[in-house]
């Protein structure tokens, strides 16, 4: 008896809007709501750039006085490497989280749906900016209690490099968890790359202090181009070339990081 | 509903090539249920994937409820309910959250996902379950859940990838009734793999025997197992020697064997031809103290087609 009654409820009904988006819509809520059901982890990943801020900075107060520190008191140097290390970390373990979706059948119940696959990831990953973005804007609230002074613009285009980082190394950790699917392979891969990427992105010191051989190997790393974009912007230095370089670099790791994720996902085995 | 045609899949391991499926026919009417049916390891998770296009095969054609597998997924994945062998919901989820979700992945809008999820949950009982966290949910529940999220676009077609597996008996007999309502009252096609004799039995139409890949046998239960093996009927008498002499010049007894007390014969139909066999006994002036019908299990029938039990979870070579 109940089952007539409900096939009458239970006509499809057409699609109007654009899927793809629709769809990241979708999961983006969905995510969203588990996200706030637990609401302690945003906070928790906050904690490590919160303790970089009340017992690294300090030390950097003499520092800012040697010759070779780039222009900008200690504050301005520091925060934007700050938060670029936030974007970094605060992302790039998201791919564990793919894994137990996978383990959980989610993904591939998704999958057997006729949604759509970039909508599925997006979904995930406009969350994981989201959140992201959050984190920064507070982060960098805080430090301004601590006694950071800044141009509210030159935030603005931090955060927004910040945002496109988070694009960036959560599309390329799904990618790295939805090919591997153990976590106990994931992560030595993310150590491996975490490690190099953060030394020789000048995020804790300066490159300027480096010496020469350091410097050019750092050159080659787009995430020190996005730390130095993000330190001419706090200065306010909106001229200098590597602010418009920083921006196109985080852009273009962002590009990155999404097509090679969307490979990844539309994949038949992934 | 389903025809597929010489559908194979291969996989490359480190060790090598996996032929995993090699070559299946297969056709489902609109109405049936059709049950995969062998040990694990021989390819019945494999079809049904590929089937539900989250493989693509490596040879072979199939058109799914009216669609072509290679060059229309999306048809297929509209008008396909996929239960996998695992289910697929996120253990910190609430019941509705992950059954509207579904829906509205399925392109229904955000009311009518909700009226969904509540016309699922009273038909399949789970009721009053729909902001409980997924993780306090019994075996069973669960399991419904996983159904309930296949069903959510009442779809024509639904895949069940070993539904039961792990459920206690009670559990597992309900869950049955409900896959048997799914067919009866919304006309639903079901394929679904066990390597469970008795699932097989109580639950399909029809059977697909599969091993090593490849369709060893198809019928209806009763079928595959007259087909193989016939009935074997034991008669309790007390002139063993005059009997074998009575019941050998019947055509329709076949190996008669003399057993502890009486003889076996086997039989294409126990119960319709028990009773002349044993009138014939009679006018003979055998006595006939007991008569006994056994049917041949599906284990028989694996054992007779394949030479190895289906309860050997090897896998294969």
């Amino acid at each position: 008896m109940t089952w007539q009654l409900h096939l009458a409820t239970l006509t499809p009904t057409p699609r109007l809007e654009v899927p793809m988006l629709r769809d990241t819509m979708i999961i983006f809520r969905y995510q969203m709501r588990l996200l706030l059901r637990e609401p302690v982890w945003i906070i928790i990943v906050m904690i490590q750039p919160l303790l970089y801020l009340a017992l690294f900075a300090p030390l950097l107060e003499p520092i800012a006085k040697t010759k070779g520190f780039p222009p900008g008191d200690a504050w301005q140097v520091f925060v934007p490497g700050l938060l670029i290390q936030l974007g970094i970390f605060g992302s790039m373990f998201v791919g564990f989280g793919i894994i137990a979706e996978i383990r959980f059948g989610t993904i591939e119940r998704m999958r057997v749906s006729p949604a759509s696959r970039l909508g599925l990831l997006m979904g995930r990953i406009l969350r994981d900016t989201l959140v992201l973005l959050v984190q920064a804007t507070l982060l960098t609230l805080i430090a301004v209690v601590f006694g950071l002074r800044m141009p509210v613009l030159g935030a603005i285009i931090t955060i927004a490099i910040v945002g496109l980082l988070g694009v960036s190394l959560s599309s390329l950790s799904y990618a790295a968890g939805l090919w591997l699917k153990s976590e106990d392979a994931l992560a030595p891969l993310l150590n491996m790359v975490s490690v190099p990427v953060l030394l020789l992105s000048g995020i804790l010191l300066p490159m300027t202090l480096a010496p020469g051989w350091l410097r050019h190997l750092a050159q080659a790393n787009p995430f020190s181009h996005v730390v130095d974009g993000s330190r001419a912007a706090f200065r306010g230095d909106y001229g200098d070339s590597a602010v418009v370089i920083g921006l196109v670099a985080a852009g273009a790791l962002a590009v990155l990081g999404l097509w090679v994720a969307n490979r990844t996902f539309q994949r038949e085995s992934a | 509903m389903i025809e597929a045609r010489g559908l194979a899949r291969t996989f490359k391991t480190r060790t090598g090539t996996v032929e995993a499926v090699r070559g299946i026919d297969l056709d489902v009417t609109a109405g049936e249920i059709v049950g995969l049916l062998g040990p694990n390891g021989a390819g019945k998770t494999t079809t049904q994937r590929m089937l539900a296009t989250l493989l693509v095969p490596t040879a072979g054609e199939a058109t799914v409820a009216g669609c072509d597998l290679r060059r229309d997924p999306i048809g297929v994945r509209r008008q396909l309910g996929y239960v996998s062998q695992s289910g697929g919901t996120n253990p910190a989820c609430k019941v509705d959250e992950e059954l509207t979700t579904q829906a509205e992945l399925y392109g229904v809008s955000r009311a009518d996902a909700r009226e969904r999820a509540k016309a699922l949950r009273e038909t399949l009982d789970l009721a009053d379950l729909g902001d409980r966290l997924i993780k306090s949910l019994s075996g069973g529940q669960r399991r419904r859940l996983d159904i309930a999220l296949g069903l959510v676009h009442a779809p024509k077609l639904v895949f069940l990838d070993e539904p039961s597996t792990g459920l206690d008996p009670h559990s597992r007999a309900n869950l049955w009734t409900h896959i048997r309502n799914l067919r009866d009252r919304m006309k639903t096609t079901i394929l679904l793999t066990t390597h469970y004799l008795d699932e097989a039995d109580a639950l399909c139409d029809r059977i697909l025997i599969i091993d090593h890949g490849k369709i060893v046998a198809t019928g209806t239960p009763e079928e595959l197992k007259r087909r193989i093996s016939g009935d074997l009927v034991t008669f309790d008498v007390d002139d063993a020697v005059k009997a074998t002499e009575v019941l050998r010049a019947r055509p329709e007894a076949r190996d008669v064997t003399p057993v502890e007390r009486g003889l076996r014969v086997t039989v294409d139909k126990g119960e319709e031809q028990a009773l002349p066999l044993m009138r014939a006994l009679d006018a003979a002036g055998v006595k006939v103290g007991a008569l006994q019908i056994a049917h041949p299990s599906l284990d028989d029938v694996f054992l007779t087609l394949t030479g190895r039990s289906l309860r050997d979870d090897a896998p294969p070579p």
